[in-house]
């Protein structure tokens, strides 16, 4: 090679800035287009109203990869902790709040049984997601069986599950597909305990808590860390645009170079190989590899067009399931909310709205049917309470994320966002009397805001369900799922591709380690 | 008195295993708490000259190589394959599943020109899940955590059956086992009809709604069998379940095991921590080293057995076993033939099964009734008039019907069902049924309603639950009925199950009762009777 190989990575969201930063230090020449005005993609922060900022999606950082943090030295380029570790509360109108970090009950009343059987689950959970957390950092195996090159890989995931010991590896194979409702009331018999427990299942995906599968869900969740502590929850300093902040920093100091308001209109193929991308404005940009960010519906039937794949395949991509059902409500607060129950000093944390199981089932019955749930489900929290920068002195800012909301809403969202927003605020009304009297000013993204904003297809902030039938191997769909797709030159990188979703980053690395390489 | 053998229970997959350890030269007695013989498989004339299959009442998944093995045919068994099936949409229009290929092709593209086209990859795709699965019926399930040669053999022998689908195929069958039902239709078809008429399958007898992850696997128990060896036929057993579970007990007999009636199990004896036999309520006890339980787990390890016996790990296990009942039966005596106007005169498919909802929406809606505590009050029914393939079930000129009801509940908001309930649930029924066939009220001369109370009084089923168990992977293959005790071994040494709790489950299988009898002679060291393998023909 005399002259060095050219990528270009399509969207500046946190996979691909980490992926262009990789490719970068391993000797390729990258530029990265990003459509929108900043890069960051669903990772930033912005002023929502006058004087008061918010992450815009992901509002809690807990599935960052440290191994990214350290090797991209993000701390050294800025990113740092407002907290690191938020505990769940759980609120209920009739009953004190319940407050859980991990196994330990920090608040509330929960008999003995409960106590110790949480213990027994948190830590099962923990040794449970390790098993997942180990298969993040790896390009998901291919089912060929024709050499040993191909059992290998496997072989590993397999020997993972082995190591678990006997009597946890049956208790994964059971539970590994199972409902987390059925999982919980095995265990439990504090309401509140399996209502904040069963909210992670749930969170940002269609399913229920009777759903099947949903435990992978709650297991994903978990197999994160923050600072060497698993499962853990953290707010950047700064919001979720710190992220973006420290990782286009040290994109730029290994030499990457980012253009920001220029929207990809198409890629370009040439003999069956992508050659480069077409922007909005009719530019041709030239690159020996292409790499997208975007999510795989948008990357591969529109950008690239179901014209240059199999049929098969372009089927698979079609059935990708990815529907967003979470919306995000953000509130410029005048003063501090009281919530009922809760302990001045816990306002700062997690707060759950998911009381019970049922409670949980039954929000997300309408949701089936294309109707946002009247009691909606909520994760707030009160970022402001930990970093001054986000709201005028004396004034707070509420984030939540809020279900179900699904996407293809019956009648429309330009007609259902308002009564929407009604139900929410009813909710939040009678968990925080007079919380609506300090309302300046609210924003509610819907999915299809969140689709139009950011360009997710479906608004889906996990670029497709996170589901057993869309994870690793079939993560987004089998054929793409090593990062590489049917089109020579032409990579996945998002969170549509194994692990998924969450701001992570292992999508990006693996497929900068697939493409330099050069596989 | 003391046998060599003794199944508690004479329900399908009890009197399987009864005959193939009979066969191998054991003395085996077989005690039934009612009665008669069969379990849930039973012919009964609860009406005067009618006969009805009043729990489960078709034959499909019945395995030929026992059919065969047994002699059932010899025995008196006959399974006459009846035709189609057809879904009625509520304006007033149906889809046909005529036997003949073009027909349904054409039906089919009536509805939808691509769903007609899709049907082809659909039903390929379909039946590709059944072969992989139909080799593993008649298995025992390996454990994955042994290091065991047996079991690494049999691991071996997964593998391979799963390597030989190609790595496309394998991708679409880990997809297969994780999703629900109405997202699989969603990848085929797009009319709604259509995508309802297909759906059924999936959620019978389960407490899963068609939207539920895990329901396009139970689509299999429905598809896996064969009839006359058509792969996914069904056809009725001449004279009613009965017939079935009378061939099977000829079979025993005809190897010289002995059946007992009326004679109900109260507890299962252990000595020295192993099972020695079985006492009666009757306080009568019968010795046998070898006790095999054909009732389900929760009543065999936390009704018939002392918890003292057996580790509280276990018993939680027990416990928390998934069985959930969900499924209620109408059987319904008529004075003629019913009209069915949109079928039209003559036609063929009035002897097929008829079903009534004609959406996914519905099918789940049917099913959040059922979360919130009460039977759905636009149920899925699985409705069959058997006497028009079968005359002997009832008068001549007379017809018989059996409605199998989707989703019904143990209790009713909380409550046990009471008459008012029944009442009120069989008008559902009815009211859903007059819908579609104007005169068939007044055609009524005798209905039978079952709730899962009844299921459970009568044969024993705890909360009715069909398959003794819910079909969600957490209690299928080596997790089913627990994991590490899917082997058909109770931790009891010498106490075996054989119900359809076990693997490969639920459904008139039979399968249960012959792999466990395989496991009970190997640690007997006798030669095994028992088929092993599968033959697709």
């Amino acid at each position: 090679m005399t002259e060095r190989q050219t990528v270009v990575v399509i969207g500046a969201g946190h996979n691909g800035l980490v992926c262009a930063t990789y490719l970068a230090r391993a000797g390729r020449k990258v530029l990265v287009v990003e459509a929108a005005a900043q890069p960051g993609g669903a990772a930033i922060t912005r002023e929502f109203a006058p004087g008061y900022r918010v992450s815009a999606v992901a509002h809690l950082l807990h599935l960052l990869d440290p191994v990214i943090e350290r090797e991209l030295a993000l701390a050294r380029h800025g990113l740092s902790y407002a907290r690191s570790s938020l505990v769940n509360v759980s609120l209920s109108p009739g009953r004190p709040a319940l407050s859980l970090d991990g196994g330990d009950v920090i608040a509330g009343e929960v008999s003995p049984a409960d106590r110790s059987a949480l213990q027994v689950h948190a830590a099962r959970m923990q040794k449970f997601a390790r098993v997942i957390a180990r298969q993040h950092a790896r390009v998901p195996p291919r089912l060929r069986f024709e050499s040993w090159h191909d059992v290998l890989p496997a072989a590993a995931v397999a020997l993972d599950i082995r190591l678990l010991g006997r009597k946890d590896m049956r208790e994964f194979l059971r539970i590994a597909t199972m409902n987390i409702y059925d999982v919980l009331e095995e265990q439990f018999e504090h309401a509140g305990i399996k209502g904040v427990l069963a909210l992670d299942a749930v969170l940002g995906t269609r399913l229920g808590p009777r759903s099947g599968n949903s435990v992978y869900t709650a297991l994903y969740r978990q197999s994160g860390s923050v600072n060497g502590r698993s499962g853990a929850l953290a707010l950047p300093q700064g919001g979720m645009g710190a992220v973006s902040n420290a990782l286009v920093s040290a994109a730029r100091i290994a030499g990457v170079e980012i253009r920001c308001g220029a929207q990809v209109e198409e890629i370009i193929v040439r003999e069956g190989r992508a050659t480069g991308v077409r922007l909005r404005n009719g530019e041709e940009l030239r690159a020996d590899r292409v790499v997208s960010n975007a999510d795989p519906k948008t990357t591969l039937l529109r950008l690239l067009g179901a014209r240059h794949l199999e049929t098969e395949f372009a089927r698979r991509v079609q059935q990708l399931r990815a529907v967003g059902t979470a919306a995000k409500l953000h509130l410029a607060l005048s003063g501090r909310p009281q919530f009922r129950g809760l302990p001045a000093g816990l306002l700062g944390e997690r707060l759950v709205i998911a009381p019970d199981l049922d409670y949980i089932e039954s929000a997300f019955n309408p949701a089936k049917y294309g109707e946002f749930s009247a009691q909606p489900i909520m994760e707030v929290t009160l970022p402001s309470l930990h970093d001054a920068s986000l709201a005028p002195a004396g004034h707070e800012v509420l984030s939540a994320v809020v279900q179900y909301a699904p996407y293809d809403l019956k009648g429309g969202w330009a007609a259902g966002k308002r009564p929407f927003l009604a139900a929410i605020m009813a909710v939040l009304e009678e968990h925080a009397p007079g919380i609506g009297a300090l309302v300046q000013h609210a924003e509610l993204l819907t999915p299809l805001d969140i689709e139009q904003q950011f360009g997710i297809t479906g608004g889906h902030w996990h670029h497709g369900e996170l589901a057993l039938d869309q994870f690793m191997m079939l993560r987004p769909v089998a054929g793409a799922a090593q990062y590489a797709t049917p089109v020579a030159g032409l990579y996945l990188c998002g969170a549509g591709c194994h692990p998924g979703g969450g701001i992570m980053g292992s999508a990006g690395r693996n497929a900068a380690r697939v493409i330099a390489g050069g596989r | 008195m003391k046998y060599d053998a003794i199944v508690i229970g004479a329900g399908h997959n009890g009197l399987c295993n009864a005959a193939f350890l009979a066969r191998a030269g054991l003395e085996v007695l077989v005690l039934e708490s009612n009665s008669y013989v069969g379990g849930a498989a039973v012919s009964r004339e609860l009406h005067p000259h009618w006969t009805y299959s009043n729990c489960s009442y078709v034959c499909g998944l019945l395995r030929p190589e026992i059919y065969r093995s047994l002699e059932l045919a010899r025995h008196g068994l006959q399974i006459v394959p009846y035709g189609g099936g057809v879904t009625f949409t509520r304006d007033g229009d149906i889809l046909g599943g005529y036997l003949d290929k073009d027909l349904k092709r054409r039906e089919l593209a009536r509805h939808s020109a691509r769903d007609a086209d899709a049907y082809m990859r659909y039903g390929r795709d379909t039946m590709r899940q059944c072969r992989l699965i139909r080799s593993l019926l008649l298995r025992t399930p390996p454990d994955p955590s042994s290091l065991r040669w047996r079991d690494l053999r049999e691991m071996m022998h997964v593998g391979k059956e799963f390597a030989k689908l190609g790595e496309a195929g394998i991708y679409d069958t880990m997809r297969f086992y994780t999703l629900s039902i109405a997202d699989y239709l969603n990848e085929y078809f797009e009319s709604d009809v259509v995508k309802a008429n297909f759906a059924g399958s999936g959620i019978i007898g389960t407490a899963l709604g068609v939207q539920s992850p895990g329901t396009a696997y139970v689509l299999l128990h429905h598809y896996m069998g064969d009839v006359d060896g058509q792969m996914g036929a069904w056809g009725f057993a001449r004279g009613g379940m009965g017939a079935v579970s009378q061939a099977l007990a000829a079979a025993v007999q005809a190897h010289g095991g002995e059946i007992k009636v009326d004679a109900p199990v109260a507890r299962i004896l252990t000595r020295g921590g192993r099972a020695c036999g079985v006492a009666l309520a009757n306080g009568d006890e019968y010795y046998a080293d070898t006790v095999v339980s054909n009732v389900d787990p929760k009543r065999t390890f936390l009704k018939l057995m002392d918890p003292g016996d057996l580790q509280p790990e276990f018993l939680a296990r027990a416990r928390n076993f998934k069985i959930r009942g969900s499924s209620g039966k109408l059987n319904i005596a008529l004075d003629g033939l019913p009209d069915f106007p949109a079928l039209g005169a003559g036609n063929p498919l009035i002897s097929g099964d008829m079903h009534f909802l004609d959406s996914l929406e519905r099918y789940e809606r049917a099913y959040d009734d059922w979360k919130n505590g009460s039977w759905s009050k636009d149920p899925y029914l699985d409705l069959l008039m058997p006497s028009l393939t079968d005359p002997t079930m009832t008068p001549p000129g007379k017809h018989m019907m059996s409605v199998f009801v989707q989703y019904v509940p143990v209790k009713v908001n909380g409550h046990d069902w009471t008459d008012a309930d029944r009442e009120a649930f069989k008008q559902t029924v009815f009211d859903q049924i007059a819908r579609y066939s104007p005169n068939f009220r007044s055609l009524v001369l005798h209905a039978e309603v079952r709730t899962p109370r009844e299921l459970e009084a009568e044969v024993g089923l705890t909360e009715g639950n069909i398959f003794q168990g819910e079909l969600t992977f957490d209690q299928l293959f080596f997790n089913r009925p627990f994991p590490g005790y899917a082997q058909y071994r109770a931790p009891v040494r010498g106490l075996y199950m054989c119900g359809s709790a076990t693997h490969p489950g639920g459904g008139v299988m039979a399968a249960p009762g012959a792999n466990a009898a395989r496991e009970i002679l190997r640690d007997l060291h006798r030669g095994s009777t028992v088929p092993e393998g599968w033959s697709d023909d």
